[in-house]
């Protein structure tokens, strides 16, 4: 029920982040995470709710990939 | 329709605003021209050769955005809609409404605008008008623009021409200018990378028809986005159309920028670029031709008419099935 | 919106990978019948043909994951008194502008002349009350856990700045007590629930243990693209079939912890406490919304503008309830397409773009184009 895009952390001031979403750039609010210029957060409604997990994401990525080939061959 | 008021969906383009003109201005000021309902309308003169003419009010908010104002808007809309119809766009009128209190120099950066774009699309603005309101009647400036131009014999283009088994191409990336003018909309505010793509739509256009000759129909689809104008052209020509979403072309900021604030950007408008409908034999070289121009560097095909109906579809990148129709309501940000 | 963190997969795996979960899915009788509870899920759903392609194996029913439309008529017209407020400037979220309360929407009373602006964030309509001090400026929060948050940090930016004249209207509501009611309720026979992404992020994923651990159906949080979909949707029909042990299954780890985020968590039960709520289609849920807390009763709008909103009778022939609890599918509204389009919406499942109706129309209404 929520329309939330992920976005990369250019720069931290205080509590808010300029984040980068495909080239735009908008000011978030960044007090709810604990993220670093160069992460990627969540950003919904202005405000970031989550940052990226980077060893998840990696294992998604495999695990993603080893199913579509494994289905690819079956 | 038990509507009492004007509200600000009849003026999106789209559904309502359709439903606004059939319902009180085609049947007031009814006449075999204004029945066309396309771009422009052709219109003989006693002796040989035909006129096209149209008009549009341009009334953006905010004036200023990136990659253009609302002055080259004005200028760009009334010629590309005359270029559309098959017409060479010759001479502009422009009528201003001005709010009391608006910076001069406002006011002539946007005329300068106009000149750059008249010279640009080899047009001249031959008649113009200034109205000043008091401050608050009216928001900033407004600008009307009414154009007329020479349609070149044996050009029969219209929904009327669209046959199933011609292909779709569109001449660039979309909702380029929707996402500009967002971006400097206060409440937004937003940095984006995205200009608006507002450009005389000529040149492109008589380069496609000279290479494609049998092109059926064009269209710039400006407000309501590719969607409406796609289903509205559906609606007017009586075939089914389908789109392929992957191949619509789309820059990343306008991915970007939509995804952010919950947009669909299939309704945000295009203010240089052209919808066109040709013969499948000639479809290469209508590509070939838009993509040997820089406004048109970036055309795709992007679907074809399939057979009879009056519907639009888009096949998304996952594999359903949408269909498209035209805006209904505004095309606002969402949270969910 | 494909991730560049993680692949789509091409048409042709995940159109294998579809048929293979059908098959499983058919190995068992009479089909499985999942809820997603998420309005994004099924647009999502929607939009990719996943819910015709496993017709007939899996049917996927949308529960009461849009805010908007959960939101009841009484809400509704409660949040349009505010018009009548003098010099008000009203912030809301897109979503609700078009949405009908028993007499008007904000977008009517728009068109006749109260200042009704759409906001992305609520810190900007923050910044509007900062820019117009003479105005009182009231912001309407709408949405689940996810949404809540932002509203929580911009009471705290307008306490911080000492404004006097921003106020909240809260009708934001919690996802949990609704789950538990709809399946407490046993009106609808659910195999398995998709929880939704984003409330996760916040709530965390063991927030949905109790699904399984005290309703003994499996859960599966997923993600977005359909690929993530169909991997949550492959573990709840391997567990509804008995491959696989019942429990959490969590399919969008990258965003989404176990315990979700601790710090938005804590200024949520910081800002608002629970109060009873009236659902649209639940009915009134207790401890189910987010009321303001004391300590914020300044930023109140309702403490600071009361209104007597009487409850609206019934909005006749519409089933907009039954939607949102899964009971009736949209095509299965008497009214669907014919007396409630998105261009007419007679209730708010067609008004809102994530809403079940708007969905279902928008993909499924006519199959596809003829071809000659």
């Amino acid at each position: 029920m929520c329309l939330a895009v992920p976005g990369k952390v250019v720069s931290i001031e205080a509590s808010k982040a300029v984040v980068d979403i495909l080239g735009n750039r908008r000011t978030v609010d960044v007090t709810l995470v604990n993220a670093g210029v160069g992460d990627w957060v969540l950003v919904h409604a202005g405000i970031a709710i989550q940052v990226l997990d980077q060893d998840q994401a990696a294992a998604s990525v495999a695990a993603y990939k080893d199913l579509m080939d494994t289905i690819g061959m079956g | 329709m038990e509507e009492k008021r004007i509200r600000l969906a009849h003026g999106d383009g789209g559904w309502a605003t359709h439903q606004l003109i059939h319902q009180v201005f085609q049947p007031l000021l009814d006449n075999p021209g204004l029945r066309l309902a396309e771009d422009s309308t052709v219109l003989s003169l006693p002796g040989p050769g035909r006129l096209a003419m149209t008009t549009d009010t341009f009334v953006v908010q905010p004036a200023f955005f990136p990659g253009g104002d609302l002055g080259r808007l004005a200028v760009c809309g009334t010629v590309n809609d005359l270029a559309v119809s098959g017409a060479r766009p010759l001479w502009l009128t422009a009528g201003f409404v001005i709010e009391e209190g608006y910076l001069l120099e406002d006011l002539e950066q946007l005329v300068e605008s106009m000149a750059k774009a008249a010279r640009e699309a080899n047009v001249w603005i031959v008649a113009a008008d200034t109205k000043v309101v008091g401050r608050g009647q009216i928001d900033g400036c407004f600008i009307n623009t009414a154009g007329v131009g020479l349609v070149t014999p044996g050009r029969a283009m219209g929904s009327h021409a669209i046959r199933p088994g011609q292909v779709i191409l569109v001449s660039g990336g979309i909702a380029e200018h929707g996402v500009a003018v967002l971006s400097a909309r206060a409440g937004l505010d937003f940095e984006t990378p995205v200009v608006s793509d507002a450009a005389p739509l000529t040149a492109l256009i008589d380069a496609l028809l000279a290479a494609a000759p049998g092109t059926a129909c064009m269209r710039d689809p400006t407000r309501g986005g590719l969607a409406t104008a796609l289903a509205d052209l559906a609606a007017l020509s009586g075939c089914d159309f389908l789109v392929e979403e992957e191949a619509i072309p789309m820059q990343p900021g306008v991915v970007g920028a939509c995804e952010m604030l919950g947009i669909d950007p299939l309704f945000l408008a295009c203010e240089g670029r052209v919808l066109v409908f040709c013969p499948e034999e000639q479809a290469d070289a209508a590509l070939a031709a838009m993509r040997s121009r820089p406004e048109g560097a970036g055309a795709q095909v992007i679907g074809r008419v399939t057979g009879e109906g009056g519907r639009a579809f888009l096949r998304t990148a996952a594999g359903g099935t949408r269909r498209l129709e035209m805006l209904q309501g505004e095309n606002l940000p969402r949270i969910c | 919106m494909a991730n560049a963190l993680m692949p789509a997969g091409s048409s042709e795996a995940l159109q294998t990978y579809v048929k293979r979960i059908r098959q499983r899915a058919e190995s068992g009788g009479r089909p499985l019948r999942f809820m997603e509870f998420c309005g994004t899920h099924t647009t999502a759903i929607s939009r990719s043909g996943l819910r015709s392609v496993l017709e007939g194996a899996v049917e996927l029913v949308a529960g009461p994951g849009c805010p908007v439309c959960v939101t009841s008529d009484w809400e509704i017209d409660r949040m349009l008194a505010y018009c009548d407020v003098p010099n008000v400037i009203l912030t809301s979220y897109g979503d609700l502008i078009r949405v009908p309360g028993s007499q008007s929407s904000l977008a009517e009373r728009r068109a006749e002349g109260i200042d009704v602006r759409v906001v992305y964030s609520p810190l900007d309509a923050v910044n509007m009350a900062a820019q117009e001090p003479d105005r009182p400026v009231i912001f309407l929060g709408v949405g689940f856990e996810t949404t809540a948050p932002a509203t929580a940090l911009a009471i705290a930016d307008a306490n911080r700045r000492g404004l006097t004249n921003f106020y909240v209207h809260s009708a934001h509501k919690a996802t949990e007590p609704a789950i538990r009611t709809l399946l407490g309720q046993g009106g609808v026979r659910l195999d398995g629930l998709l929880c939704p992404g984003h409330v996760s992020t916040v709530i965390g994923a063991d927030a949905f243990a109790f699904i399984p651990g005290e309703f003994g159906i499996p859960a599966a949080v997923g993600g977005f693209e359909p690929l993530e979909i169909l991997v949550a949707l492959d573990y709840l029909v391997e567990a509804a079939r008995g491959m696989r042990p019942v429990g959490l299954f969590n399919g969008y780890t990258r965003w989404v912890r176990p315990e979700g985020n601790q710090q938005a968590l804590a200024l949520l039960r910081e800002t608002f406490e629970p109060c009873d709520s009236p659902w649209r289609g639940l009915g009134v849920i207790p401890a189910s919304g987010m009321g303001l807390r004391p300590a914020y009763r300044r930023f109140d709008a309702a403490a600071a503008f009361p209104a007597d909103v009487p409850q609206p009778k019934p909005r006749r022939g519409c089933r907009c309830g039954d939607v949102l609890r899964g009971q009736l599918t949209p095509h299965q509204c008497p009214l669907f397409g014919k007396a409630c389009t998105p261009s007419r919406p007679y209730g708010p499942c067609m008004v809102s773009s994530e809403g079940a109706c708007a969905a279902f129309y928008r993909y499924s209404r006519d199959a596809a184009p003829t071809e000659v």
